[in-house]
């Protein structure tokens, strides 16, 4: 995996643009991510079925995941099971 | 990444919304992607190794900006206000490049370098007719360069500064929130295609998703209009122009602008009074002051609206002064003031800018300017008040900034030399209202000359360089200022002509 790989969640329609990563699983709707989508939808687990919203970025709490939303979903974000969380870019007035 | 995935995403979440608007015609995003798209297909199939720009702002640069990125090709604007010789060698350095715009002109000064050119029309016709087949068509995975940009050359030939995608992207996504525009919301981008703010201005504006309103060439009159028909809510002005706005309204020009809530303005050092007027002309808009550079991707210190209406509104000098400052960096961008040995200075001592950071790329095609830490020194002067406001206080190297228009002293003197009863000449900056900055020159008659008059010096630089170089101000000196190293002191010059 590397920064620029688009990946699919097989649980939902979510896309994301990877910024950032580590050497650990990325999923959506609690499955595993991957650049292609399975021939089988995943099903949509529960308890990470939060959504995704259109260009927010997802983050880890150590900073070591930064993924950029595509293509928004039903599922939510996680590695290895632990939920990612939205960056707030900081408002600015826009200056060009 | 690529940055054409700010225009995918656009497409892809409002197709059907107007994304820009010239010369009356109106682009979806689903369109303007279209023609990106095929854009590249003419861009591939050419074997070019740039795309480069030779025009006016228009929907040619937005198609081309794209197009080059999905094809994986720098884009590189060009100055047309260039006189051909210095043209032709830029022309030279991006060869072979698919060439959009003034054909003409490119047969006659760079025939013989093998570009493939397009007028605006039949590029942007041919890249809407070249629609690709394949719809998984692979696209450059956006690794490398996005955009390359000329500077102006002031004090040598030209750099080629190179902006990456990530550095873009860097900037893009750590400043503008996805679709936070509401679909009303239009922006009035009048600053030329080969500025860096002519870049920015279309990137953040489509990953905004607001309307993008051009203006090819700027004439306050036009400028006018275009709010009022377009309802504009933000726009970009270099101070030239805010004067120029500024002296149409002051004239009682009729004409309504309450949809104008944010005006941005950058690219020169804005006039104390040209500001105050301005905002008490548009008592309702929020006035943001950009600072960046074009090695930078763009802004990296913004005075935001707020703080222009409390430095006005107080009485604290220190409070009022931040009228005139550059802001605060950018969340996303570390800055510091370093003297001459590279040491970090405190607040209030005044040193050069130095600047860190994922948008800044600090990159030219010959070397890179970054230091082991990767910090960019911007070659602006300036310092940093306790609060961390950021002062500018010139440049580093003395250019003469008129009107937006980077000049060179060098350049100046050069020809007053040629002058047979002219021993010694400086060219320095001084202040003007209309265009932030003038030129001033000071001159050493000859031993045994009769000094020429005035208008003879001008006339000689007016024959010889382009208009905006004749000096608005000429002074006879016994002898010009110099250390003890045999180096002229221009400050000092300055400081007698201003």
């Amino acid at each position: 995996m590397k920064p620029g790989t688009r990946l699919k969640s097989a649980a939902c329609d979510t896309e994301v643009m990877v910024i950032r990563c580590g050497d650990g699983t990325i999923e959506c709707g609690g499955a595993p991510m991957g650049e292609d989508k399975p021939a089988d939808a995943a099903p949509l687990a529960a308890d990470h079925s939060n959504g995704t919203l259109m260009g927010k970025r997802y983050v880890d709490a150590d900073g070591n995941y930064e993924l950029l939303c595509v293509k928004p979903g039903k599922g939510s974000l996680s590695v290895d099971g632990v939920a990612l969380v939205t960056k707030d870019a900081k408002p600015l007035p826009a200056s060009d | 990444m690529n940055i054409a995935l700010l225009l995918e995403m656009a497409a892809e979440a409002a197709p059907d919304r107007v994304g820009l608007v010239c010369d009356g015609k109106r682009w979806t995003y689903a369109e303007l992607l279209a023609a990106a798209r095929g854009a590249f297909e003419l861009i591939d199939q050419s074997g070019c190794e740039y795309v480069a720009l030779l025009d006016e702002s228009s929907e040619a640069a937005v198609i081309a900006l794209f197009g080059a990125a999905l094809a994986g090709v720098p884009y590189c604007p060009l100055n047309y206000r260039l006189a051909d010789t210095d043209l032709a060698a830029l022309l030279e350095r991006v060869s072979p490049a698919l060439v959009v715009g003034d054909e003409e002109r490119v047969q006659r000064i760079a025939g013989e370098q093998g570009h493939t050119v397009y007028s605006r029309e039949l590029f942007t016709l041919k890249a809407q007719e070249s629609v690709p087949e394949a719809e998984d068509r692979v696209y450059d995975p956006g690794e490398g360069i996005a955009v390359q940009l000329f500077t102006s050359g002031t004090t040598a030939a030209p750099k080629a500064a190179i902006l990456r995608h990530s550095n873009l992207l860097g900037y893009i996504l750590g400043t503008v929130e996805f679709a936070s525009a509401d679909e009303a919301d239009a922006a009035l981008v009048v600053v030329p295609p080969y500025h860096i703010a002519g870049i920015s201005a279309l990137l953040s504006s489509i990953y905004a998703n607001r309307r993008i309103v051009m203006l090819p060439s700027f004439e306050p009159d036009a400028w006018l209009k275009l709010v009022e028909t377009e309802k504009v809510t933000n726009a970009f002005v270099v101070p030239t122009m805010m004067t120029r706005i500024i002296d149409k309204l002051e004239n009682g020009l009729a004409t309504d602008l309450t949809s104008l809530r944010a005006i941005a303005y950058g690219g020169g050092k804005m006039p104390l009074e040209v500001i105050q007027k301005a905002l008490a002309l548009f008592p309702d808009s929020g006035f943001t002051n950009a600072y960046g550079l074009t090695e930078t991707s763009s802004t990296i210190a913004l005075l935001g609206p707020d703080e222009h209406r409390d430095a006005l509104a107080s009485d604290d000098p220190k409070v009022r002064a931040r009228l005139t400052s550059l802001g605060k960096p950018l969340p996303t961008v570390e800055i510091e003031i370093r003297d001459e040995d590279g040491k970090v200075l405190p607040a209030g001592e005044p040193g050069e800018i130095y600047v860190r950071g994922e948008q800044v790329s600090g990159e030219y095609k010959e070397k890179s300017a970054l230091d082991a830490e990767g910090w960019f020194p911007t070659r602006d002067a300036g310092y940093m008040d306790e609060e961390g406001y950021l002062f500018l206080s010139g440049r580093a190297d003395d250019v003469i900034v008129r009107g937006g228009e980077n000049m060179s002293p060098g350049e100046i003197e050069d020809v007053l030399l040629t002058h047979p009863a002219v021993g010694d000449a400086c060219a320095t900056a001084i202040p003007s209202v209309e265009w932030g900055e003038a030129v001033g020159v000071a001159v050493v008659v000859r031993d045994g000359h009769e000094a020429p008059s005035e208008d003879e010096l001008k006339e000689l630089i007016r024959g010889r360089l382009r208009s905006s170089r004749v000096p608005e101000k000429v002074m006879f000196m016994k002898e010009l200022p110099y250390n003890e190293m045999g180096k002229l002191l221009r400050r000092e010059v300055k400081k007698i002509l201003a």
